[in-house]
């Protein structure tokens, strides 16, 4: 087990499996073909993210570095965030983006959506955790890392 | 919801009333958006928008984004249109360029089922006008172009970056929903790109190339390079000059574009050349700053590192898409003689691959009023005010054989990045190839 310490952005607890993006997650690109197509699982639609390709997003400790991509991102994940397809929570290694942080806080305000979001966890932090591990969401920005998975 | 003790940002006894609901729940809200997302960035205030209108990147009436005209219904119940009047992205759909029985279904049906409602609450919220649907609102012939300094809330990459770089306006790179919430606000949280701190360099570019780099490879690099950071550029006016004349501004706007779909970058600044680099030189760099160097084997080199996503990469060209960000009159009067002369030299009268250039209302009009709408027509090349993105973003595009000189195309799309010299030699080709 291990803990980091980050800096809350939308506050909120949580444990749930971790599904790990080494390289920056685009928000447009991973979303858009679950959203347009009403997939359930909202499975990652990004073919340029090996990581996290075609694995399901709904419900999973989003844990990556930093989002990238269009614009749209922000809006885009307001819109999962709306339609309750947002992952469990999201976990960045550095300081939010503008448009992760545009996405979340407007999920946070405008719907009903619980998705905690916590960020500068630092590199070590996804270093550490990979994909199918557990992670808890303490109040206060605390992540804790378990091997364990949460199933 | 965030915690009150959170909230860093001290607002103005005029700012606060809004956030306690002094005109109502939905403008409180869309105020406590707006602090949450300056409180995430150590804003210590909000300043006001200054420009004269507001870009907003959501230009299509996407049937997947649903609550985003729910939203947007919200807003207009609530009487909050936009302080300020607005342009927008370009349209996603246009029966001119060229698409199948199955495509026309899938956009009509499947995808852009809400484009003339959405079009409807945009007149509602404030868009300038009909035509006013370009990711270029800043050239002269649309006419939102904002002045040094204005600070704006806009959104839409290649904007954000011309506005910040090239015209010297502070615009952080916001995401849609919220640019449409500063401009109903009228203030934006000061962080980042709006400082004079947030506008410093962290990387300087060094080019080195033996010819005129292509800006949108030279951009490209650079973006993967440097991510958000801000690059100030040397040795760039050596290959575009020192004024921003119409021709260095086209270059500009293709290179920023590239920067900020490859990687995220919202300012740039090059050395002699754009305005703040003109007035304050190498004192705009941090004394940290690193040094990334650009020669003709780095850009192959990138070049060479795109993926061809192609299911078979031998596959003949089926369309060309030029203007990604849309054209400039000067950058289509420039490809029509170029074409022209390749079509003479080649004996052919028309090109051989179905090319599509992309520019806003506006600048169509104007070149519709010359003899290069003739000239493009005998040509075979449509002209569109399409986003090329919004075509290709379906499923159906990807086993097509699409190919552009748009570096924020090839981002986003399946489509296949070939510099402007070789999409040249590809369509006038009698082979329609290399």
């Amino acid at each position: 087990m291990k803990q980091f310490q980050g800096r809350v952005i939308v506050p909120g607890t949580c444990t749930a499996e971790a599904l790990v993006s080494r390289g920056g997650f685009n928000t447009l690109a991973s979303y858009q073909m679950a959203l347009m197509f009403g997939d359930k699982q909202v499975k990652c639609g990004d073919q340029n993210n090996a990581d996290i390709y075609k694995k399901p997003m709904l419900g999973k400790a989003l844990c990556l570095p930093m989002t990238i991509g269009s614009t749209t991102g922000g809006m885009v994940l307001y819109t999962a965030c709306a339609m309750g397809k947002q992952p469990a929570c999201m976990l960045f290694s550095m300081p939010i983006d503008s448009l992760a942080a545009s996405g979340a806080i407007l999920g946070d305000v405008w719907t009903d959506a619980v998705m905690p979001v916590v960020d500068s966890l630092g590199d070590e932090f996804l270093q550490t955790v990979q994909t199918g591990m557990t992670v808890t969401v303490g109040e206060n920005g605390l992540v804790t890392v378990e091997e364990a998975s949460a199933e | 919801m965030i915690k009150k003790d959170v909230i860093l940002l001290i607002l103005t006894p005029e700012q606060q009333a809004l956030l306690d609901g002094a005109k109502g729940e939905t403008m409180a809200k869309v105020v406590k958006t707006l602090v949450m997302y300056g409180d995430a960035f150590g804003a210590e205030r909000m300043v006001p928008v200054t420009s004269q209108c507001g870009h907003t990147v959501i230009s299509f009436g996407l049937k997947a984004i649903q609550p985003v005209y729910e939203l947007y219904d919200q807003l207009i119940d609530a009487g909050l249109t936009a302080g300020q009047k607005f342009s927008a992205d370009p349209r996603p759909l246009d029966p001119n360029v060229p698409s199948s029985l199955l495509e026309d279904i899938v956009f009509k049906k499947i995808m852009y089922t809400h484009q003339e409602q959405y079009e409807e609450q945009l007149k509602k919220l404030g868009i300038l006008g009909d035509d006013d649907y370009t990711c270029t609102c800043y050239l002269d012939q649309v006419g939102n172009k904002p002045k040094e300094g204005d600070v704006l809330s806009w959104a839409e990459s290649s904007a954000v970056v011309y506005a910040n770089s090239v015209l010297g306006a502070r615009c952080n790179r916001n995401s849609g929903i919220i640019e449409l919430m500063g401009s109903i606000a009228g203030f934006v949280p000061e962080f980042g790109l709006v400082t004079d701190e947030g506008r410093k360099a962290t990387w300087v570019v060094e080019v080195k190339c033996s010819k005129k780099p292509e800006a949108q490879l030279l951009g490209s690099a650079i973006g993967m390079k440097v991510m958000e950071e801000v690059p100030y550029v040397k040795g760039l006016d050596k290959w575009i000059g020192t004024e921003l004349d119409e021709a260095t501004c086209s270059y500009l706007k293709d290179f920023g574009a590239a920067t900020a779909s490859n990687g995220a970058v919202g300012l740039f600044h090059i050395d002699h050349l754009t305005p703040e680099a003109k007035k304050q030189g190498t004192k705009l760099i941090q004394k940290d700053a690193k040094v990334y160097v650009i020669d003709d084997e780095e850009l192959a080199r990138v070049k060479a590192g795109y993926p061809i996503i192609w299911k078979n990469p031998d596959a003949k060209p089926q369309l060309c898409f030029v203007g990604c960000p849309h054209l400039t009159v000067t950058q289509i009067k420039s490809w029509c003689d170029q074409i022209e002369n390749k079509l003479r030299e080649n004996g052919l009268n028309q090109v051989t691959v179905p090319t599509v250039f992309t520019a806003s209302p506006a600048v169509i009009r104007e070149i519709e009023q010359s003899v290069y709408a003739s000239k493009l027509k005998t040509y075979g090349i449509v002209l569109s005010y399409i986003c090329p993105l919004m075509y290709m973003n379906n499923p159906l595009c990807k086993k097509k054989a699409v190919i552009t000189c748009s570096n924020k195309l090839r981002t986003y799309t399946s489509a296949r990045f070939y510099t402007e010299e070789e999409i040249l030699t590809i369509i006038t080709s009698k082979g329609a190839r290399l």
